[in-house]
């Protein structure tokens, strides 16, 4: 469920309320995958921020424009080809990481268009998850992957340290980084502290260039 | 005291003006080389320019289009102007906050100089003495107006199909007096296709034997040809899907004819068009402007003349539709691409419609709310 003409941060998804906090004000800010523009909304008014949005599907697209934000129709994979190094100063990939075919490539694209970038991901290692293979030997169902094996629009399947040694593989630094554990319906979280790989159900990390 | 009825009933009404400019020896210099002038342009207005005059719309009409954009021109004149469902009082392009302009094209025959205009060292019609404009001449000819009217940067630029490529024209050559751009269903060059269906049109017309080389004026003129040359063109403007939808194999008599006299609906229907152009256009100026249209090329000698610096602080809307063949969604996407390179403020939708090229003048909400939502949004951070 997406929320459609608010911007206040309560209303956000709570992975995206951590992600508007660590935005400076007045940054350039490209969001991929942008909905109905909530990010994009919220910074524009509380942090003056230059944004554009990418965005799929035509309807949000419209949305989108006619709440006054700037936003490109298109496949962001495509998309995020023709801006110059450096364009932006963030650029945001939340929830998203996970339906990617080629992450690796799609993260030094962003890492040469943005000065950083900051993803957010569902943690298949959530213990929920971990308990239902075990006890049904089932592909797991959970609030954060609501999904069965043959609709999930999810291809990769990434815990919080799966991704960091991924990290470490690429090269990548870690700026910040959070786990959270989110209910209703992902709008209300909180940031787990201890044993993250199994406690939180997102992890969120802002990333830059080796330099 | 008048009721809101009767006010809301009232027609718009607006004046059509003329603005006359390089006269000699300060002729306009066109990009062929020529000289020419004095030049006149027709423009319409709608809406009051505010104090700072920073409240400035200009509409680029496309190639068939004209300077009456929207309202009505006189007291029981039952046609409004052109895109009479997108400008007005209240309307998308709101005339109540803006100020509209939209000036015939220099090349033109609705008022503003063209091939039909009377050569001033002759005493008679240009014909094809008149030179070869281009858009980028066009759009020179339009700078005169915007500058006469005392306005140093429009707060944007609307256009359409030839319309577009005006808007890109201004964005390249004057990019200082741009705020921001909406070009919709255009492109930076055209297709060969598109060449190839102008070219189709303009041999209609010179083979027509009343056409004789361009001086018709003292005759009925090439009527047959640029009757042919309308009905060509209506069938790039609709669609596979829409004229399925439209006429389909339907008659438009109770049964098959065995003659040539046309039996489908679809042949009345482009019969009709082109009966109707006839009455309101010049086969000279057609062929002026669709060769105008075939020289654009933002993108001539390798260089894409949108990609420039200068247009980093301007913002756009580029807007294309589904099943528009003839200035498909890959050339607005290609205007898109070079804009991002500037680090321009791009936004880009593509509208899901089965009409075909025409679908951008054909009323439709989801344009109405692209189009007033992001002039809502230049209005309140550039002009407030």
């Amino acid at each position: 469920m997406s929320t459609v003409y608010n911007q206040e941060l309560g209303t956000m998804r709570f992975d995206l309320q951590v992600i508007a906090s660590w935005i400076e004000p007045g940054a350039r800010v490209l969001d991929l995958g942008c909905g109905n523009g909530d990010l994009l909304e919220y910074l524009k008014k509380h942090k003056q921020v230059n944004g554009t949005g990418i965005e799929f599907s035509e309807e949000k697209v419209a949305r989108c424009i006619e709440r006054g934000l700037t936003v490109l129709q298109g496949d962001f994979r495509k998309e995020v080809c023709d801006y110059p190094e450096g364009r932006f100063d963030v650029v945001v990939l939340s929830q998203t990481l996970q339906q990617i075919r080629d992450p690796k490539e799609l993260l030094i694209d962003l890492l040469w268009i943005g000065k950083r970038v900051i993803v957010s991901f569902p943690n298949f290692a959530h213990w929920s998850a971990r308990l239902q293979i075990l006890c049904t030997g089932m592909a797991p169902i959970t609030d954060q992957l609501p999904y069965e094996w043959y609709n999930t629009p999810n291809i990769r399947v990434i815990s919080i340290k799966d991704f960091k040694k991924f990290l470490r593989i690429l090269g990548v630094r870690t700026v910040k980084e959070v786990a959270i554990n989110t209910h209703h319906h992902d709008y209300k979280g909180n940031i787990v502290k201890y044993l993250r790989n199994l406690r939180a159900t997102y992890g969120i990390m802002m990333l830059e260039r080796m330099q | 005291m008048t009721s809101i009825n009767e006010v809301a009933l009232k027609p718009l009404l607006v004046e059509k003006r003329y603005f006359t400019f390089a006269q000699a020896p300060d002729e306009m210099v066109l990009d062929c080389g020529s000289r020419l002038g004095p030049i006149t342009l027709a423009y319409e207005t709608l809406g009051e320019l505010n104090a700072d005059r920073t409240n400035a719309i200009l509409i680029l009409h496309a190639f068939s289009g004209d300077s009456h954009v929207a309202g009505y021109l006189h007291e029981g004149d039952e046609r409004p102007g052109w895109w009479d469902n997108m400008v007005g009082p209240g309307k998308p392009i709101d005339t109540n906050r803006y100020f509209v302009i939209c000036s015939n094209i220099l090349g033109g025959c609705a008022g503003s100089t063209g091939p039909s205009s009377i050569n001033p060292e002759t005493g008679k019609p240009y014909g094809l003495a008149f030179p070869m404009v281009t858009i980028k001449d066009m759009v020179h000819a339009q700078k005169h107006l915007i500058e006469h009217l005392g306005i140093t940067k429009l707060m944007s630029l609307i256009g359409g199909s030839v319309g577009g490529m005006q808007v890109l024209r201004w964005c390249a050559d004057y990019p200082e007096m741009v705020i921001s751009a909406i070009p919709l269903a255009t492109t930076t060059r055209h297709s060969a296709q598109a060449i190839a269906f102008n070219e189709v049109a303009r041999q209609a017309i010179m083979a027509d034997p009343d056409w004789n080389n361009g001086d018709y004026y003292d005759g009925q003129g090439p009527t047959h040809g640029l009757a042919v040359a309308r009905m060509i063109g209506h069938v790039t403007y609709l669609s596979d899907e829409a004229m399925r939808e439209k006429f389909g194999r339907r008659l438009h008599r109770s049964a098959l004819s065995f003659d040539f006299t046309g039996d489908f609906q679809v042949e009345s229907y482009l019969h009709h068009q082109g009966q109707k152009f006839v009455t309101r256009f010049d086969a000279n100026a057609l062929l002026f402007i669709t060769k105008a249209a075939d020289y654009f090329d933002l993108e001539r000698g390798g260089h894409n003349l949108l990609i420039n610096e200068a247009l980093a602080e301007v913002s756009f809307l580029v807007i294309s539709f589904t099943s528009d063949w003839l200035y498909p969604t890959y050339q607005s996407r290609g205007i898109v691409s070079a804009l991002k390179k500037n680090g321009s403020d791009v936004s880009f939708c593509e509208i899901e419609a089965q009409c075909g090229h025409d679908a951008f003048l054909i009323p439709n909400k989801r344009l109405d709310g692209l189009i007033s939502g992001f002039l809502d949004r230049v209005y309140h951070e550039h002009c407030l």
